[in-house]
């Protein structure tokens, strides 16, 4: 019983293959298996994305003392469709000045890479689209993507304000790449391979890499770069909405910032995903189905990026920069050679040799960047004796 | 400080100019930036006001003294009843009037009740400048309705209060007053240790307003900035000590100094000066004596403004108003109608430096220099 809730939309794929199979030829068989896929991507994605920002709404409400949502249908359930609606009726509107073909191709093109890097997701043990031997790898090539676009985008909407956060963007997603590669590669250098599936296997019982002293480092620069990379709270400069009003969607209306915004929470996910496959055991868990298990650690990390836009500010573009290059680069590198040691040695050396260096690591780099460190201070009073 | 084109050399660039407002997210109304840029870099700042221009001082030269008293609520609309304050007591210097003692209790619970709301709130907006998405600014909110609340039920209205009279105030406060006010003052400290663990010691906000906007004490003393602004930059002026007008002499308080003048002492002197709020409101609402809340004389005025008709002369009230010094400076020449109505707004003086804050900084850092000035431009335009 347990294994076939396990395995239930598997086994769901399988069924209807079966079924088809009785009347259909068998060449046909595989392009029904690749389109049923491809579906369930295609659908997964967008509705996941509604159900984010309703989630996003509902829970930075109840930080900020307030209710979210809660008119359209029960509990506020249906106002995703809602928006929908109110999204597609939406006057489309191009700028004078625009650079139509541009400004027309980057919200359509953008939300492509987001949805391809729902193939190389393991949503539970046997439930991946495609198990590509590069999968890692795809996955980085697809995310790196969304910059192009996202500069296409400003520099078609003639916007200064669109120009600045195309900037902003292309600088930040350039410095952050660097440490989110680097820091992923502990993990391949342990698992010996590419594939997601393998990651998630080598990952099985309650060996998480997230539990060794290079996973702990890896984990949490892989999800910093990760939520930098999805332009999010604190690092969402990009279109930092007190500064330069949108950023890159600021001439953009209707459908065309649907399209965005679908790309921005479809990578959201696909960001959490990949950490939780990497670092966290992916659908790896006791008792609950495996698929239970990846929703539930790729939720809880959604849930911790909302978390961070309900409570941070957001970080400067010098500040931005520093905190990737000075601080989070040299941790990778250390971090790189931690996990090399770390495959070189037994088990009660390697934890002493590698929380060692990585704890020298960590005070020298503190160190160093003390000087731009803020300082607290105290203030003096005057009339104080009055 | 100097920035030019020159220090970044070989690479040919080019400026970039970017209207900031009228229309823009955090420019707090209609104000609008005529920035120059390099990247991100401010290299020329030229602030245009004027959008909200209402003819305030033309208008009030035109009706009688009792009516812009309402109007001066629309000044500084979130601090209605220092407003009021100011220029009733500008009024009563020029004719003379005096005060009940109440009546002097109830104005400075008042005044201090709105320092509290224009304190909060500004915090929730700076916060919202640098990018923290609301949650400080519905806090901030969720305070000042108590406040509120609180100014309804005395003046029948939360922002407009148009509460004071020349002589006193309009009606006296509600029986329920006293305990109300207590129970907000013994709130308020909690609310804002709550407020400073989120923000004070947040390490994103430091990094961003810590050395951002330094205002020396020589500029911002030449350029005649007052108010939370001057005391960030270590000067100790502050004209509830300086002037101890209405009562506040009375009071034990202490005027907190910032050191650098930068955000991020703008921001914690805010802080620091709402507490000693509490303490001034602490020990008025001890000592408030029962009694009549408005002379008898004001009250005639109050009834039929036609009459009252102070004597020839000039006279300028100012007060410690949150956002610094307001003052109104007042010409009478014997009729019903002022002959010169002059409001300080102190938002609009304190925005004059603006420009040598923001030199070479980034963009980001504007929005914010702007927000920790603390502008409302019904005071700035007027």
């Amino acid at each position: 019983m347990a294994e076939t809730i396990d395995q239930t939309f598997v086994l769901i794929k399988h069924f209807i293959l079966n079924w088809a199979q009785a009347f259909l030829p068998d060449w046909t068989i595989v392009f029904l298996s690749i389109l049923i896929s491809v579906t369930a991507i295609a659908i997964f994605g967008p509705v996941t994305m509604m159900y984010l920002t309703l989630m996003e709404r509902k829970l930075v409400g109840r930080i900020q003392n307030r209710y979210g949502p809660n008119r359209v249908g029960f509990w506020g359930l249906l106002q995703p469709i809602a928006d929908g609606v109110k999204m597609l009726t939406k006057e489309d509107i191009v700028p004078a000045g625009a650079d139509k073909f541009a400004h027309f191709l980057a919200p359509v093109v953008i939300v492509i890479p987001a949805l391809l890097i729902f193939s190389v997701i393991p949503f539970g043990r046997g439930m991946i689209a495609v198990d590509l031997s590069i999968g890692i790898l795809f996955f980085l090539a697809l995310s790196s993507t969304t910059t192009i676009w996202i500069f296409v985008a400003s520099w078609g909407s003639r916007n200064k304000f669109s120009l600045l956060g195309g900037m902003r963007s292309v600088a930040q997603m350039i410095s952050y790449e660097i440490p989110m590669v680097l820091s992923i590669v502990p993990v391949l250098i342990v698992v010996g391979s590419f594939s997601t599936v393998a990651i998630v296997e080598a990952q099985s019982g309650w060996n998480w890499f997230v539990f060794t002293p290079w996973g702990i480092v890896g984990f949490l620069i892989f999800f910093l770069t990760g939520v930098a990379e999805v332009n999010r709270t604190p690092f969402d400069l990009p279109e930092g909405e007190s500064e330069i009003v949108a950023g890159f969607h600021t001439e953009y209306s209707g459908m065309k910032f649907a399209l965005f915004y679908m790309a921005e929470f479809m990578n959201t996910f696909s960001i959490s995903a990949i950490v939780a496959t990497a670092y966290l055991g992916g659908w790896q868990g006791p008792w609950l189905p495996s698929w239970a298990w990846f929703f539930i650690k790729t939720y809880a990390l959604i849930f911790v990026m909302m978390w961070f836009r309900g409570t941070f500010p957001r970080l400067r573009v010098d500040q931005l920069m520093g905190f990737a290059w000075k601080f989070l680069l040299p941790l990778t590198l250390v971090n790189l050679l931690v996990a090399g040691i770390w495959t070189q040695f037994d088990t009660p050396k390697n934890y002493v040799v590698t929380i060692s260096i990585l704890g020298i690591a960590i005070m020298v780099l503190y160190w160093a960047n003390r000087p731009e460190m803020p300082k607290k201070r105290t203030y003096r009073y005057a009339y104080a004796d009055k | 400080m100097e920035y030019t084109l020159k220090d970044t050399p070989a690479l040919e660039t080019q400026t970039l100019e970017v209207s900031l407002g009228p229309q823009h997210p955090s420019t707090h109304g209609v104000f609008r930036m005529n920035v120059t840029l390099d990247g991100e870099t401010i290299l020329k700042l030229k602030p245009v006001m004027g959008y909200l221009h209402r003819n305030h001082e033309k208008l009030a030269e035109n009706m009688s003294w009792l009516g812009s008293m309402p109007y001066t609520d629309r000044l500084d609309y979130i601090c209605s009843m220092t407003n009021n304050f100011a220029y009733a007591l500008a009024v009563e210097k020029l004719a003379g009037l005096q005060v009940p003692e109440r009546a002097q209790y109830i104005r400075v619970i008042m005044a201090e009740l709105t320092r509290l709301v224009n304190h909060t709130l500004l915090i929730g907006f700076l916060l919202n400048d640098l990018g923290a998405f609301f949650t400080p600014v519905l806090y901030a909110f969720r305070e000042r309705e108590k406040i509120l609340d609180l100014f309804e039920a005395v003046a029948g209205s939360r922002m407009m209060c148009n509460y004071f009279r020349f002589g006193g105030v309009k009606v006296d406060v509600t029986s329920d007053f006293i305990p109300r006010v207590r129970q907000i003052i013994n709130k308020y400290p909690k609310f804002l240790d709550e407020f400073e663990k989120l923000l004070s010691e947040n390490e994103i906000l430091m990094a961003r307003c810590q050395n951002v906007g330094v205002l020396p004490k020589e500029l911002a003393i030449n350029a005649g900035i007052s108010g939370p602004m001057l005391r960030a930059s270590g000067v100790p002026y502050d004209v509830r000590k300086v002037d101890g007008y209405s009562i506040y002499n009375r009071f034990k308080f202490r005027v907190p100094i910032g050191e650098k003048g930068d955000v991020y002492d703008r921001y914690y002197i805010r802080i620091l000066e709402m507490r000693e709020s509490i303490n001034i409101l602490d020990q008025a609402i001890k000592e408030i004596p029962d009694g009549e809340f408005i002379t008898k004389e004001g009250g005639v005025g109050a009834r039929s403004p036609r009459n009252f008709k102070p004597p020839k002369g000039e006279a300028y009230g100012r007060i410690e108003a949150p956002k610094g010094e307001l003052g109104f400076y007042l010409v009478s020449d014997g009729t019903m109608k002022p002959y010169r109505y002059h409001v300080r707004a102190p938002s609009f003086i304190n925005l004059t430096v603006l420009e040598d804050m923001c030199l070479g900084q980034k963009v980001a850092d504007a929005i914010i220099i702007l927000g920790s000035i603390d502008i409302v431009l019904g005071e700035v335009d007027r």
